[in-house]
């Protein structure tokens, strides 16, 4: 007679008050195939844990918000936010879509220009810029969108000594409705700062004032917000047309639409609450087609949304180490995935599958990762099936921020794969080795040699 | 080792015990390892029992089975030995 699968015995108390913090069980199929390709099959090849990202997901995805707003807008681009994400096989396949580039650093500039971006396709944000970055930008023909009033000064001497005409556009910050207030960035909307910078460049004609830029927030629960801020920025645009009778050619909205992903302390799950992007679509392109813009004569939509495009077709594929139990008889389980490669678990409480086959019984778990760091938790407390040391789990939605933010921290960065429209699997960035993290290291000639005997 | 006289176990793995009022579930081969518990089979009987019968190792089991019986102990379903029965 064959043996049946083994499940480890549990018990569990039958309560029957208030849910309790574990939630209620969540999973009730495994996540054993990823566009057709095994997971167990994957880990084997490629060693665990592993990050999966789907090519066809990307696709769907950045398909169905292009959609949401070129239903309702006529001019529409998107910029692909490289700091979500800036493995090149997950830009190529963005700019194969059509989508520009928006960078934040000279790093992430010379990305994009390596990825065969075309320079006057590339938007370039952030409170950062280099003279020799503002240089190559100006050079290029790039989208300069300015943060403050030193940049702007910078960038009028440089267009001077360069004598070549910078494209730039101002990043507005404003009230919209919503806590916290992103001020930090740019120029403030109510106060009158945004129209003193807009002043100085239409009135020093050495730049050409081609855009207005916002960036509300990040992953923002509130479609509204962004209405707000489209009226904001039309204002402005309008008011620069008054004054001066020059047209703005376009408005970027900027990011920060939520993905999926549940926020800790919601009480429902991010994919049955968070907002859509015809929601997000909806409240932009009202405003706008609201606003006073002559109707031939609207400007184009930007959308530089990083998140909300990426964070479905990343997964993390991993194994359990270990299971145990707290002090107080808690069962925690110890995986191979920490908080270095997954920075996200300190925002989300990830959906977490197993990738075989499990009964309906389920127990109430801390999931610690494997650095040996007090920090090092993945979910505090999360309803899961039983699994035994060495099975295998999914967990969904990590393509934003993992993937740049991770950190080279007690152990190595793995292997990333991605899976083709046809189900190949393509290795994109390989695992980490000793020798790489060594190689920029140098050591002193008198700490070269020691003696422990 | 015994599971108190008074504790009822189902066929679908519910447990209750009327001196605390509690109620649990117990997921199959739980209840296996219950009733052999009850029988007063010894740790190597059952341990032979279930290597038999579901795809595991040694280790493995001995550590689950140690957790298991240490919830039975905290949720009060095991007999201390220096205890009266009810």
């Amino acid at each position: 007679m064959e043996k049946q699968r083994y499940e480890r015995p549990v018990i569990k108390k039958l309560e029957t008050n208030m849910p309790n913090k574990f939630g209620l069980r969540t999973e009730y199929l495994p996540k054993t195939h990823i566009d057709g390709v095994a997971v167990n099959e994957l880990l084997k090849e490629h060693g665990s844990p592993l990050f999966a990202i789907s090519e066809s997901t990307i696709r769907k995805i950045y398909r169905e918000a292009k959609k949401a707003f070129t239903t309702r807008y006529p001019k529409v681009q998107f910029a692909w936010s490289y700091k979500t994400n800036y493995l090149d096989a997950v830009c190529r396949t963005f700019h194969q879509e059509g989508s520009w580039a928006e960078v934040v650093s000279g790093f992430e500039y010379d990305k994009a220009i390596n990825n065969g971006v075309d320079g006057n396709k590339i938007i370039f944000n952030g409170p950062d810029k280099t003279e020799e970055d503002l240089e190559k930008a100006i050079k290029n023909g790039s989208l300069i969108h300015i943060d403050h009033l030193d940049e702007l000064y910078s960038i009028i001497e440089m267009a001077g000594k360069m004598k070549k005409k910078p494209k730039v556009a101002i990043r507005v910050n404003m009230d919209t409705g919503v806590y916290p207030m992103w001020d930090r960035f740019g120029f403030n909307y109510e106060n009158g700062q945004a129209w003193d910078a807009l002043n100085k460049i239409m009135r020093s004609e050495k730049l050409e004032l081609i855009g207005l830029h916002c960036h509300i927030g990040t992953f923002m629960l509130s479609a509204a917000a962004y209405s707000a801020a489209a009226y904001k920025l039309a204002d402005l645009a309008l008011g620069v047309k008054k004054k001066y009778n020059h047209d703005i050619k376009y408005i970027d909205m900027g990011g920060g639409f939520a993905s999926k992903n549940t926020l800790k302390g919601s009480y429902l799950p991010g994919s049955d609450i968070n907002p859509t992007f015809d929601d997000f679509a909806e409240a932009i392109t009202s405003a706008l087609i609201n606003s006073n813009f002559e109707p031939d004569n609207l400007p184009l939509l930007i959308l530089e949304t990083g998140r909300a495009l990426i964070d479905e077709a990343g997964f993390l594929l991993g194994s359990v180490i270990s299971n145990k139990r707290s002090s107080l008889g808690k069962r925690t389980t110890i995986i191979d995935i920490g908080v270095n490669i997954l920075f996200t678990s300190f925002w989300y409480d990830h959906k977490i599958t197993p990738a075989q086959e499990f009964t309906h019984y389920a127990e109430d778990t801390t999931l610690y990762g494997p650095l040996c760091m007090n920090i090092d938790v993945v979910r505090e407390s999360i309803s899961l099936p039983l699994m035994n040391k060495g099975d295998h789990f999914v967990i969904h939605h990590v393509g934003a921020y993992n993937m740049t933010q991770w950190m080279q921290f007690i152990t190595l960065r793995p292997k990333v794969v991605m899976i083709d429209d046809n189900g190949n699997v393509h290795v994109i960035r390989e695992k980490e080795t000793l020798d790489q993290i060594t190689q920029m290291e140098k050591v002193p000639e008198h700490l070269k040699e020691f003696d422990l005997s | 080792m015994k599971i108190r006289k008074n504790v009822a176990i189902s066929e679908s793995g519910y447990i209750f015990n009327p001196t605390t009022g509690e109620s649990f579930s117990v997921n199959p081969i739980g209840i296996e390892i219950f009733y052999m518990i009850k029988e007063g089979k010894s740790y190597e009987e059952i341990s032979k029992t279930i290597l038999a019968n579901f795809r595991t190792d040694e280790d493995t089991f001995e550590k689950d089975y140690h957790d298991f019986v240490g919830l039975l102990n905290h949720y009060l379903l095991i007999e201390k030995e220096n205890e009266k029965e009810n």
